[in-house]
């Protein structure tokens, strides 16, 4: 127990003997009490970072090794390749078998189950965009792939995908773009039995928020930079060793930085949200945190940082799809086995078309992202592809979440039933930058 | 390997169809509109290039004759053939001008129900002649098991009596492939299709409709009235098979949905370039990286018109994609035609509002684009069809359940 807890839970202790005292009912201060208390633990539960462990290299790299681009076969084909398939089946029987049962408690508790996230890294979701001479296990560009990953954890709850395939959207942006010292320094640790956890922070915390304008700020103080600024809704915040944040660095534009949880001004605060509630999402907060001036991936490279964007973007478009999916594989026995005036409800138009929306949209939202998601692979410019993709899983993703609801009708307010979850998780759709990789 | 480009080795024949739509279809595009009912007489150069284009492809070609499986795998079977070829072909002509692609010679949708279910005798005796479909009568649309006129065996012949409107190149073509039911009594199953010659005289010409759009495309009413043909004409099997039902006639739906849904992708695609290059004019565009919300009202509904068409494209291609691989397609084929024909409309109807009076005048080409795609939810089974047929695969049920 490091001290933070320790004082977290001493306080703890404390408060809730206040809270079991007739002396609050009595002055009739509960309310008012329970009202500070909530403040103080906003801001009580601000604390440092995690403990991160110490990233050297091993050996170094003389210059960085990449993923190879994919060569198209010229052929239209929606057949993932054999490899990809072995992969999807056994992430989906992960899903369906202990991914789905957990989802509930997970949420409730706002933390996937440790053994969860161990088992999606012995199933390689951490290291699916390493090289493969840096220990990695796909031989090529891997971002249909990881599409095909994050869609069948996505089947099994979005929350608990985005907590699994967090790390691994550092291990990524390190395989595409960090530098030879960069790569040297931090990748062995992903490929190890003992993958960190990280996360890739690019959101803010305010409306109209454009990820190529980061209020971050990154300005340079002799040969370190010294970082500034708020990062919104950081999976698995609160325990990750590594950040990868992105901010506006001076004589440079939007570029990622990569940040040791240890570091000094380096604090992490739980901001948990509509949805999403196993990634524990937390606030990444920077208060001229000093960095070294290999601390910038890749040399800042501008392209890169675009490119950052979209990635991230088809990974959510990934996660939107595996829970649009489930929505419907549950939706339908649903509404066959329910029976109103006579008959199952799905004999009815106005439920059955319901469903044909959903299957038909849902879809479109796969094809689109695996397009853009083999464009990456090929090398091929796919920022368009990005950008309809995205448009499709946050417009049909969040009306797939809401129909889920509206089909079971009360059931699927009550949280006997996962759609209320899957309703709130597909909000995200939209909203989320950053935080995952493909 | 998963690849949703356009495949390589089509890439010259869709090269090919976009210059055809660019000076053939668009010089001509208004003026048959506005003179409905004459005949493109351009358009027969034009069907012999076709047919050449055809022939001299293992891959099928631009229109709708190419869509019996064709050839060209790869080492994993992975096969791209003449659905896929159609289906981009058809794509890149309706960028030009649907109406005048529903009046190539040739490529009528009686010819795709040719393909899809004639043995190899009538193949041979109905190559190369321009078949249009005759289904729809004055009381029965979408419930198409509910068509009256009869076929009766007299001999060697069957005798056709009854009334069909609708007939897309009814006037202009060489063939009639004509719905009618072998006993009113026995439901779907008796439904068969049959080959008429145009010229038969019990095949009369009532009229030719005067329509909303694709004025270009002649859309007619016949009676038949003891109308003989061969017994030879029926398409598929004569057998009554109740437990089959309606699968012979309707497995045509599956091949030609996708191609209607084709047609839907390439106005969309017209009108969602016009529209772009006017907004680029009045100095608006899209920025693809940029939050939808962080730009332009006008960029952001153009990138959701984008999106919408993407969808629509993808799912079409992968509903044609599976015909070329023998897979199972009818729960796509309808995806297809039930996103593309309301995205269509959408789109059409969405970019004149961003064009304002440039879009919704007779100047400019938008408002015809925008009257033509109102079709395409239509012929070939509604949005409501396609969502009862979508429905009733994903929930299992059938056509007595789920009505």
């Amino acid at each position: 127990m490091n001290p933070t807890e320790r004082g977290m839970g001493l306080g703890l202790k404390a408060l809730t003997r206040i809270a079991g005292s007739e002396l609050l009912d009595r002055v009739g201060a509960r309310r008012p009490f329970e009202r500070a208390l909530y403040h103080a633990t906003r801001n009580g539960f601000r604390s440092a970072g995690a403990a991160s462990r110490t990233f050297r290299a091993a050996t170094k790299l003389a210059r960085p090794a990449r993923q190879p681009r994919v060569r198209s076969t010229g052929l239209f084909d929606l057949t993932p390749d054999e490899e990809q398939q072995m992969l999807q089946e056994a992430v989906r029987s992960f899903a369906a078998e202990r991914v789905r049962p957990a989802a509930a408690a997970a949420d409730e508790a706002c933390a996937a189950p440790p053994e969860l996230l161990a088992q999606a890294v012995e199933l390689g979701a951490a290291v699916l965009g390493v090289p493969e001479e840096l220990g990695g296990v796909i031989p090529e560009r891997s971002a249909v792939t990881a599409v095909l990953v994050a869609e069948a954890l996505a089947h099994g709850d979005m929350g608990i995908a985005a907590a699994a395939l967090a790390p691994g959207a550092v291990a990524t942006a390190l395989g595409l773009w960090g530098d030879a010292d960069q790569q040297s320094a931090y990748l062995p640790a992903f490929t190890g039995d003992d993958v960190p956890a990280a996360a890739l922070a690019l959101l803010e915390p305010r409306a109209l928020f454009d990820p190529l304008e980061p209020a971050a700020r990154a300005v340079r103080e002799g040969s370190d930079w010294v970082l500034s600024g708020v990062k919104s809704l950081v999976p698995r915040a609160a325990e990750a060793e590594l950040f990868l944040v992105a901010a506006r660095a001076q004589d440079v534009g939007p570029a990622l930085f990569l940040v040791e949880s240890s570091t000094d001004d380096l604090m992490v605060e739980p901001e948990p949200a509509m949805g999403l509630r196993a990634a524990a999402t937390g606030r990444l907060v920077l208060d001229d945190v000093r960095l070294p001036s290999g601390a910038l991936l890749g040399g800042g490279e501008p392209a890169a940082f675009a490119e950052c964007v979209q990635r991230a973007r088809l990974a959510w478009c990934a996660l939107a799809v595996g829970a649009a999916q489930a929505v419907l594989d549950y939706a339908i026995p649903y509404v066959n086995d329910r029976v109103a005036f006579g008959e199952p409800i799905s004999h009815r138009q106005a439920v059955a078309f319901a469903v044909s929306e959903i299957g038909i949209e849902l879809e479109g939202m796969r094809l689109a992202t695996l397009r853009a998601a083999s464009r990456a692979d090929r090398g091929e410019p796919f920022a368009r592809e990005v950008a309809v993709a995205r448009r499709l899983c946050a417009t049909h993703g969040m009306r797939i979440g809401s129909e889920g609801v509206q089909l079971l009708g009360g059931h699927g307010y009550v949280k006997e039933h996962p759609v209320e979850r899957w309703y709130r998780d597909l909000r995200a759709a939209g909203v989320m930058e950053g935080a995952l990789l493909v | 390997m998963i690849n949703l480009e356009i495949p390589r080795k089509f890439e010259q024949m869709v090269g090919q169809a976009h210059q055809i739509a660019t000076e053939v279809f668009r010089p001509i595009s208004r003026r048959y509109d506005l003179a409905e009912h004459e005949y493109p007489k351009e358009l027969d150069m034009l069907a012999a290039m076709i047919d050449g284009m055809n022939d001299g492809s293992a891959t099928g070609g631009a229109g709708a004759t190419g869509v019996r499986n064709g050839s060209g795998g790869d080492a994993s079977g992975n096969r791209n053939g003449s659905n896929l070829a159609t289906v981009l072909g058809v794509m890149e002509l309706c960028w030009g001008d649907v109406g005048l692609l529903l009046s190539m010679p040739r490529q009528g949708l009686g010819n795709s129900a040719i393909a899809s279910v004639a043995n190899d005798d009538q193949h041979a005796r109905f190559d190369g002649k321009w078949a249009a479909m005759a289904i729809t009568e004055p009381e029965a649309g979408s419930d198409s098991a509910a068509i009256r006129t009869t076929a009766e065996l007299d001999g060697d012949e069957y005798v056709l009596n009854g009334e069909k409107i609708y007939v897309t190149s009814g006037e202009r073509a060489e063939l009639i492939v004509v719905w009618a039911t072998l006993d009113r009594s026995k439901g779907r199953a008796a439904i068969k299709s049959f080959v008429v010659e145009r010229d038969n005289p019990g095949l009369k010409l009532d009229r030719l409709e005067r329509k909303l759009g694709i004025r270009a495309s002649d859309t007619a009413a016949f009676r038949l009235e003891d109308c003989r043909v061969p017994k030879e004409n029926l398409l598929g099997s004569p057998e009554i098979d109740v437990t089959q039902g309606f699968a012979g006639v309707m497995r045509t739906f599956d091949n030609t949905r996708p191609l209607v849904a084709a047609m839907a992708v390439g106005v969309a695609r017209a009108c969602l370039e016009e529209t772009r290059a006017r907004l680029e004019e009045a100095g608006v565009a899209i920025d693809y990286d940029r939050p939808a919300y962080a730009q332009h009202a006008a960029a952001a509904r153009l990138l959701e018109m984008e999106a919408d068409y993407e969808a629509a494209r993808l799912l079409t291609l992968e509903a044609s994609w599976m015909a070329d691989n023998g897979k199972p397609n009818s729960l796509h084929a309808s995806m297809a035609k039930a996103k593309a024909g309301r995205a269509g409309v959408d789109i059409a109807l969405g970019c004149i509002e961003l064009c304002g009076s440039v879009g919704y005048g007779e100047n400019e080409l938008l408002e015809k684009w925008a009257r033509d795609a109102k079709i395409l939810d239509i012929f070939e089974g509604t949005q409501q069809i396609q969502l009862l047929i979508v429905a009733r695969q994903l929930l299992g049920k059938t056509s007595a359940e789920l009505r």
